[in-house]
């Protein structure tokens, strides 16, 4: 080792800054900094670019942004606005990570806690599969399977769930928002189940031993000493798949019907995502559209963002409490 | 789990392995000889990047495969990425020719903005292939249906809702109608196929909408994204019609609709029958330039009245000297009898002889 | 006050919850299955068809429309190349990014502007990455086409969950050890490196793994970086490559059925090269963890 340890014969308790510096610490930190200045300057040259992008598209659009439903930025007078893709965006993703995030802390657990030791790791690496899917794979699967094998329970859910909002309306079909949200949904769920597990198995052992030598049922013990510990996880975690599904392009852009309007019935045909609309537009746009387009990607980063701090600010919270009790 | 990893090692080195073996050579098992002359030791060598319309993406996949087994040393590379993206693409001067489904839009200040990339000389929109666009429908028992420009603009405006309404039973007096409800489908990605079919609505059936690449969304209707999807939903749907590229509709077996040209004769959809109208445009450009004004009200004999004319887009001069001699060596192979041969079969209609013979002259001059 | 003495037996309450639970965890991984089962179904049924050494080994060069043979070598060889380069781009700024947050952070401003910035990231959509990529290393500064800058859009797109989940899994290991390393007198950036990143690999290679999974099926970047070829490209620095969820994007365009067909066998070999590098993952985590050694 680089450093000597002071002497301690009866003295006072050893103070941090009486370590000798390491001559690896200069470096090494230099190096973390640095990185961590090289995301940031990426991420601020990525923001700079979009708006210089996106300013005389909107410049030319003769309707309001952020309020306006139809999306026609080609056409000779641009008019388009992002209030249903982002309403779509927000909708599927949220919807996707409702349907998602229980299912993969089940998972999570299940790989941690429930499955034979031997097994785990296998099962482990079969969930993970699912994120070795493309995404191109999954949109063609959603369209080829999933949107005629859904007729039947969006009919269903219609016939005798209508007095729910979400469920009426009077056209029921398989390319859906539903069906979209579901295909993000098993697109997303790799992701927080993946992390959740790794999470969970972090569980500090003494406490769930402990737990369990007082008698506490297994659903006891880990409701007591693995979930609490592993909020802030899952939470990364889901807040990680719901940026996966707010960024999904292609998958969705072949299920979604690309309607312009918005609309809660998420068994009829409406819906489109900010994301979706740019795989769709993006081949054939003017320069207006292309700007149009990058503006509303500009859109899709206050909404992450706004989420992600949400989120962060209930972790902060939490923080102190875990830290403190690991 | 004792050889952990060794088995990874093992794992690793198998793929490396794989990268060490593997060919361009894809001559030995192609069935169909290639049909260009293979020139004695073809001199040319090099790249050329390209990008552009999709629906001549299998033109383009021939006439690579033409060009490259004469010119062995010349690699083409046609991105399909979009009409838009190939004529920005081309603007930003990162690829050498563009493939599109419409001329330079003047509107949008694209000529303009093409000459500047072109420097010296002006750009030229040279038409290299005609892709037809089908009315296909999917009714159960109904063969040969006839429809008129009027009734496909009301069936797509979302206005005729069912097989049964009287504006078909018009078009088609001997046929038995069902009253299945009309599942119109429609591109959801903005297309060329779009414009060129919103183009001959808005000429010839009163279509209330602007023409353009992405599908009104106030005529309604559902969206697929890609002639592919299109096809897949046809096929897949009971009572279903839609427009699509000739080559997606004989792939699929998709029944075909005989549509009403500008004299009111019901005309089946050929390649011969798609040429005739071509035959009857006009050229709308000066020079070298063959921009085309296609009359989708054309009461010409026998002609067929909904095409698309896929342009490639490049300089007549002022193409930097590395791609000159290849960008014209290939168009020139293309707009030859071998290349416009080469199509038959792919969906798609040879040039009439007058417009081919005026495409070859402004290759010629591309220096 | 009465002692209780002897083990309780469980009340009924407390067992039903236990049950239930268990079986809600059993039906969740049920549940998680069945999609995988039908997709992974629905890829071999269609893909095995042209799985065969022709595939593997030969490319697109002049396969004209109708012919039925050609492969996808050229695009296994890019999306390969293409992954590594992100990877080792990606994952090296993505790690040193959150030991910093973790472990040099403490609160400061910079560090709560990068995680500031990092959150904004997991939300990128695919394509602005591309369009980004094309506007700054292709436009301004003129570079060509390249496999190279397909993993430079890639690797925008692996940093946000590379720095999230090793942010998680480095917070996830107990101050103790860090506390016992310091009171031997071991450096700061020593117990980084040698107490505080071993115990947390396991879970950091989980996060880069699924990194990797994500960008290898990514399509839209690539259609604007690394362009698009038939030929066999080797080198990533120079000209267009190729890469397989372009090719399954392209040929799944294209009508004729010998296309689809090599579309659905471009994805199956896809899938089966991210289970490779998963599974190579895998061990080697398996055999470098802590717990394991000696």
């Amino acid at each position: 080792m680089a450093t000597s340890l002071p002497k301690t014969e009866g003295g006072p308790a050893v103070s941090r800054s009486a370590f000798r510096r390491s001559r690896g610490d200069g470096p090494f930190r230099f190096l973390s900094v640095g990185s961590g200045v090289i995301l940031l300057a990426i991420m601020a040259a990525i923001a700079v670019f979009l708006v210089v992008k996106a300013i005389p598209a909107l410049q030319a659009n003769t309707s309001h942004f952020l309020t306006e439903l139809t999306w026609n930025p080609n056409a000779t007078k641009p008019v388009f606005g992002i209030g249903a893709l982002a309403f779509g965006t927000v909708v599927s993703s949220f919807l996707a990570l409702i349907i998602s995030t229980p299912v993969a802390v089940g998972v999570a657990l299940f790989i941690s806690h429930y499955a034979p030791r031997r097994l785990a790791s296998i099962l482990g690496y079969v969930v993970d599969l699912l994120a070795a899917v493309p995404s191109v794979v999954y949109g063609l699967w959603g369209v080829t399977f999933l949107v005629p094998f859904m007729l039947g329970p969006s009919k269903f859910l219609n016939d005798y769930l209508a007095w729910i909002p979400l469920f009426g309306g009077d056209s029921v079909v398989g390319k859906s928002m539903l069906t979209a949200s579901l295909v993000l949904a098993i697109m997303i769920l790799p992701i927080i189940a993946a992390i959740s597990r790794e999470v969970f198995l972090q569980a500090p052992k003494l406490q769930e031993e402990a737990a369990l030598a007082l008698g506490a049922t297994r659903w006891e013990m880990i409701r007591m000493a693995v979930l609490p510990f592993g909020r802030p996880g899952v939470i990364t975690a889901a807040l990680l798949g719901l940026g996966r599904a707010m960024g999904e392009t292609i998958a969705v852009a072949l299920i979604f019907p690309a309607t312009f309007t918005i609309s809660f019935r998420i068994l009829s045909p409406n819906g489109n995502s900010i994301a979706a609309n740019i795989a769709n537009g993006f081949g054939e746009a003017t320069p207006i559209g292309r700007g149009a387009l990058i503006a509303s990607g500009l859109v899709l980063f206050v909404i992450t963002l706004v989420v992600n701090t949400a989120a962060r600010l209930i972790i902060a919270r939490r923080k102190e409490y875990a830290r403190a009790a690991a | 789990m004792k050889y952990a990893g060794r088995l990874a090692a093992a794992a690793i080195i198998g793929v490396f392995s794989l990268a060490a073996c593997g060919t361009d050579d894809n001559s030995g098992d192609t069935g169909a000889p290639t049909t260009a002359t293979s020139a004695a030791g073809s001199s040319l060598s090099g790249t050329i990047n390209a990008a552009g319309s999709s629906a001549q993406a299998n033109a383009m996949d021939e006439w690579k495969k033409g060009f490259q087994s004469a010119n062995t040393g010349v690699s083409v590379n046609y991105n399909p990425a979009g009409s838009g993206a190939g004529v920005q693409s081309f603007i930003q001067g990162t690829v050498a020719f563009a493939g599109s489904d419409s001329a330079l839009n003047d509107e949008k200040g694209e000529p303009a903005q093409a000459d500047a990339r072109c420097k010296t000389g002006k750009a030229i929109n040279l038409p290299m292939v005609i892709g037809p666009v089908a009315v296909v429908y999917n009714v159960p028992g109904v063969d040969g249906l006839q429809l008129s420009p009027k009734t496909i603009g009301g069936i797509f405006n979302s206005k005729i809702t069912k097989w049964d309404d009287p504006a078909i039973k018009a078009d088609n007096p001997t046929a038995t109608l069902p009253s299945t409800a009309i599942q119109a489908f429609h591109r959801s990605d903005e297309s060329g196929t779009s414009d060129n079919f919103t183009k001959f609505l808005k000429a010839t059936a009163d279509w209330p909408y602007e023409p353009g690449k992405a599908w009104p969304a106030e005529a309604k209707g559902q969206g697929a994204k890609g002639s592919d999807q299109i096809a897949a939903s046809v096929k897949s749907t009971e009572g279903a019609i839609s427009y699509v590229e000739l080559s997606f509709a004989e792939n699929s077996s998709l029944q075909k609709a005989k549509v009403a040209n500008g004299s009111g004769e019901f005309v089946e959809l050929t390649p011969e029958s798609a040429g005739k109208t071509v035959e009857a445009a006009q050229i709308a450009g000066t020079g070298n330039d063959l921009k085309l004004k296609i009359d989708y009200a054309t009461s010409a004999a026998g002609a067929y009245p909904i095409v698309l004319v896929t342009y490639e887009i490049t300089c007549e001069k002022g193409l930097s000297a590395t791609d000159l001699p290849l960008v014209k060596s290939f168009l020139t192979y293309t707009a030859s009898d071998a290349g416009q041969q080469s199509l038959t079969g792919l969906g798609y209609a040879p040039l009439p002889a007058s417009l081919i013979s005026k495409v070859r002259t402004a290759v010629e001059a591309i220096s | 006050m009465t002692v209780q003495t002897g083990i309780q037996p469980l009340s009924f309450g407390r067992r039903a919850k236990d049950q239930a639970v268990r079986a809600l965890v059993y039906l969740a991984f049920a549940i998680a299955i069945v999609p995988l089962v039908s997709v992974l179904w629905l890829v071999v049924k269609n893909g095995l068809k042209r799985f065969d050494l022709e595939f593997l080994t030969h490319s697109m060069r002049n396969i004209g429309a109708r012919d039925a043979g050609g492969g996808a070598y050229h695009a296994i060889i890019g999306t390969l190349e293409q992954v590594l380069l992100a990877s080792l781009i990606a994952v090296p700024i993505g790690l040193l990014t959150a030991v910093y947050l973790v472990e040099y952070g403490n609160g400061r401003r910079l560090s709560r502007f990068i995680s500031f910035f990092v959150d904004i990231m997991t939300g990128v959509p695919s394509i602005v990455a591309g369009l980004f990529v094309l506007a700054f290393w292709i436009l301004v500064l003129g570079m060509p086409f390249s496999g190279f800058a397909g993993a430079l859009s890639l690797s925008i797109l692996m940093m946000p969950v590379v720095v999230r989940s090793t942010e998680e899994m480095l917070r996830l290991v107990p101050n103790e050890l860090r506390e016992a390393s310091y009171a031997l007198g071991v450096p700061k950036w020593r117990t980084i490196v040698k107490v505080v990143l071993p115990t947390a690999f396991t879970g950091i290679v989980t996060g880069v793994m699924l990194a990797v999974a994500r960008v290898a099926g990514e399509t839209a970047p690539l259609l604007l970086t690394v362009f698009f070829t038939d030929s066999i490209n080797e080198d990533p620095f120079n000209g267009p490559q190729m890469g397989l969820p372009l090719y399954v994007f392209g040929q799944s365009s294209l009508p004729q059925d010998i296309a689809i067909d090599r579309a659905w066998t471009g994805a199956l070999t896809l899938i089966l090269i991210v289970m490779l590098l998963n599974l190579v993952a895998r061990l080697i985590s398996w055999w470098r963890s802590p717990a394991k050694r000696g």
